[in-house]
C-alpha cells in the first residue's frame, strides 16, 4: 500500500492527476523496479506480463477492429534511490484497431538508478495508435534511462507519439527509435526535453518510408541550460514513391548548455520528397524584446518562450 | 520639462556602427495626443521607436529622453514598459505554444482581451485560442500585437507601421483601433507611411537622414513630406525647407 502511494505521489510530482491516470475500468499495466503491481485487461485489449530474471516482460495487444475510448494506462517506476529496471515489451493493434496509450516513466527518488526499454510496436493494416509518453526523472539527475523502439506501421497504419520530459532534471536520456512505414500509412514523432544542471539529452529518431505515399514527420523541441548538453539526431530516409517526409528541429540554449541538432534526410527513389528544417540559438531577441516590451522580468519572459516552444 | 508633455527628447544621437541614425533629435510628445512620425525609408523612423523603447543595440550615445519628466536613459525594456511604454514592432514576432488569449492578458495588461479584439477587428471566439504562431497571416498578426497594446492601456504606444500588412479595406478598422486606444488613455507615437493613418494624428514630424525637418500640424507635415524635398537626403546636403 506504501509503494501504491509512492506511485501517486510520483504521478502528481510528474503533473499529472492520478486520478484521471489510475481508472480501475482502463486497461493498465504498473511496475515498480521489477514488480508488477497492477495489471488489468479490458474487452479488446489483452494486458499480459511478467517479470523474469530481472527483466518485465509485457506484452499488450488491442484486437481486430477494437476502439478503445479508455486510455490504455503503462507505468513504470523505481521508487527507491538505486536500483534498476528493464523491461521488454510488445505492444501490437491487429488490423483496424484504435487506442491511446499512456505512458508514465517516474524515477521520482532516483539517486543512482536506471531504467532500460526494449519495445517492438506493431500497427497491422489501418491501426491507429497515440502514445503519450510522459517522464519524470526526479531532481537528482542521476538516473540513466535508455528507451529503445523498433517499430512498425503496415498499410495505412497511423502512428502519432508524444515524449515528454520537462519537469525536474533528466539525467542522461539516450533514445533510440526506429518506426518503418507502409504504404498510405502516416507517423508523427514529438520530442519535447528541457535539460538542466549536467543532464545529457541523445536522441536519435529514425523514419523509413517504405512504402508507397507513406508519410513521416519527426519534430524535436529540446532546451538546455546550465551545462547541459543535447545530442538530436532525426533521420528520414525517403524509400517509395510519393513518399513524404520532414524533420523539424528547434533546440534553445541558455548558459553553458550545448546542443548539436543533426537532421539527416535520404531519398532511394526519385519520386519521394524529404525536407528538414533546424534552428538552434539562444532565445529568440525579438521575442524576448517583445515579452519584456509588456512588462515581463527577462527570466519570466524566458521561461514563456522556452516552455511555450516545449509545449 | 513643459507642462503636459509626456515625452521629452533632447539632443538624441544614435549611430549604428559607422553610421549617424539619429542626429541631434529634440522631439516633444503631449500627453494624450497621436504623434505620427513620417519620413522616407532609411530616414530613423523605427530606430527612434527602438530607442525610445530602450531595445538592446539601440541606446543612443548622446542626448537625454525625459518620460513623465524623469530620465530614462538608464532603464532596460522591461522597467520602461512598467512605467507605461511599449512598443508594437512592424513584424510582430510570433510564438509556438503561445495563445492568443495568454498573450492578451501578459504582463501589465488590464484591459478586457475580448474587446481588444473586436477594436481591431478580430472575432474573440475565433482567435482566442488560437496560437500565435506562423498559422496567423501577417494581417492578422499585426492586428493581435494591436490587441495586445489596447489591453496593455500604456502611457505611451509606440506604433510601428502598423499599416503595414493590413489590407486597405481593413484600414478604417486600424484607424478606429488607435482612436481606441488615445479614448482610453493613451499617447500615441504613430511611424507610418501611411497618409491615410498619418491624418489622423494632431501631430507630426518628418524624419530625414536622422533629423527632425519638419514638425507641426500634421497636414502641413505631410505636405511637406509628400513634396519629396527630401526623398534623396543624405543629411547635409539637402535643403529641407
Amino acid at each position: 500500500m506504501a509503494d501504491f502511494e509512492s506511485l501517486i505521489d510520483a504521478l502528481r510530482l510528474a503533473g499529472e492527476d492520478p486520478l484521471q491516470v489510475l481508472t480501475p475500468d482502463s486497461a493498465h499495466l504498473v511496475a515498480y523496479d521489477h514488480h508488477i503491481v497492477g495489471l488489468q485487461s479490458i474487452p479488446g485489449v489483452v494486458v499480459l506480463a511478467r517479470t523474469e530474471q530481472d527483466v518485465i516482460k509485457a506484452q499488450v495487444t488491442i484486437l481486430e477492429g477494437f476502439t478503445i475510448a479508455q486510455p490504455i494506462h503503462l507505468c513504470f517506476s523505481l521508487l527507491d534511490r538505486f536500483g534498476g529496471q528493464n523491461v521488454e515489451l510488445e505492444l501490437t493493434l491487429q488490423p483496424g484497431a484504435s487506442a491511446t496509450v499512456w505512458s508514465h516513466c517516474l524515477f521520482a527518488h532516483a539517486e543512482r538508478a536506471f531504467h532500460a526499454m526494449q519495445a517492438q510496436v506493431r500497427l497491422q493494416e489501418k491501426a491507429s495508435l497515440r502514445y503519450q509518453e510522459s517522464h519524470y526523472h526526479g531532481l537528482y539527475g542521476g538516473i540513466t534511462v535508455r528507451p529503445r523502439a523498433r517499430i512498425r506501421l503496415d498499410r495505412e497504419a497511423r502512428y502519432l507519439s508524444d515524449f515528454s520530459l520537462l519537469q525536474g532534471r533528466v539525467g542522461l536520456l539516450d533514445i533510440d527509435y526506429v518506426i518503418d512505414v507502409g504504404a498510405d500509412a502516416v507517423t508523427e514523432l514529438t520530442s519535447r526535453v528541457y535539460g538542466h544542471a549536467a543532464d545529457e539529452i541523445r536522441m536519435r529518431e529514425q523514419v523509413n518510408l517504405e512504402g508507397e505515399r507513406a508519410r513521416g514527420l519527426i519534430k524535436s523541441r529540446i532546451a538546455v541550460e546550465d551545462e547541459a548538453t543535447a545530442q538530436v539526431l532525426g533521420i528520414m530516409h525517403g524509400n517509395a514513391a510519393g513518399a513524404r517526409g520532414h524533420v523539424d528541429c528547434l533546440e534553445i540554449v541558455r548558459g553553458q548548455g550545448t546542443v548539436s541538432a543533426i537532421p539527416e534526410v535520404q531519398v532511394s527513389h526519385p519520386q519521394a520528397k524529404v525536407t528538414h528544417e533546424a534552428a538552434i540559438g539562444s532565445v529568440d531577441p525579438r521575442q524576448l524584446e517583445t515579452l519584456l516590451a509588456r512588462g515581463l522580468e527577462p527570466d519570466e519572459a524566458v521561461d514563456r518562450i522556452i516552455l511555450g516552444m516545449l509545449g | 520639462m513643459v507642462m503636459g508633455v509626456l515625452l521629452e527628447l533632447r539632443n538624441m544621437s544614435l549611430s549604428l556602427g559607422q553610421r549617424r541614425v539619429l542626429d541631434a533629435i529634440d522631439l516633444s510628445i503631449a500627453s494624450g495626443e497621436i504623434h505620427a512620425l513620417v519620413g522616407a525609408n532609411g530616414a530613423g523612423k523605427s530606430t527612434l521607436g527602438y530607442a525610445i523603447m530602450g531595445c538592446e543595440g539601440y541606446r543612443p550615445q548622446q542626448g537625454t529622453m525625459l518620460f513623465e519628466g524623469k530620465p530614462i536613459d538608464e532603464l532596460p525594456i522591461q522597467a520602461r514598459a512598467r512605467a507605461g511604454i511599449t512598443l508594437a514592432w512592424q513584424e510582430p514576432a510570433r510564438f509556438e505554444g503561445l495563445r492568443v488569449c495568454d498573450y492578451l492578458a501578459l504582463g501589465a495588461s488590464q484591459g478586457d482581451p475580448g474587446a481588444a479584439l473586436e477594436a481591431v477587428g478580430l472575432a474573440p471566439a475565433e482567435y482566442f485560442y488560437r496560437p500565435l504562431d506562423k498559422t496567423l497571416s501577417g494581417g492578422e498578426r499585426k492586428r493581435i500585437e494591436l490587441a495586445a497594446i489596447i489591453t496593455m492601456r500604456p502611457k505611451l504606444a509606440i506604433l510601428d507601421e502598423p499599416a503595414a500588412g493590413i489590407d486597405l479595406l481593413s484600414l478604417d478598422d486600424l484607424i478606429a483601433a488607435i482612436q481606441a486606444m488615445k479614448s482610453t488613455g493613451s499617447t500615441i507615437l504613430l511611424i507610418t507611411h501611411v497618409e491615410q493613418v498619418a491624418a489622423h494624428a494632431d501631430r507630426a514630424s518628418q524624419l530625414c537622414g536622422g533629423r527632425i525637418v519638419c514638425q507641426g500640424e500634421t497636414q502641413a507635415v505631410i505636405e511637406n513630406y509628400k513634396a519629396r524635398r527630401c526623398r534623396r537626403c543624405d543629411g547635409e546636403t539637402c535643403n529641407h525647407g
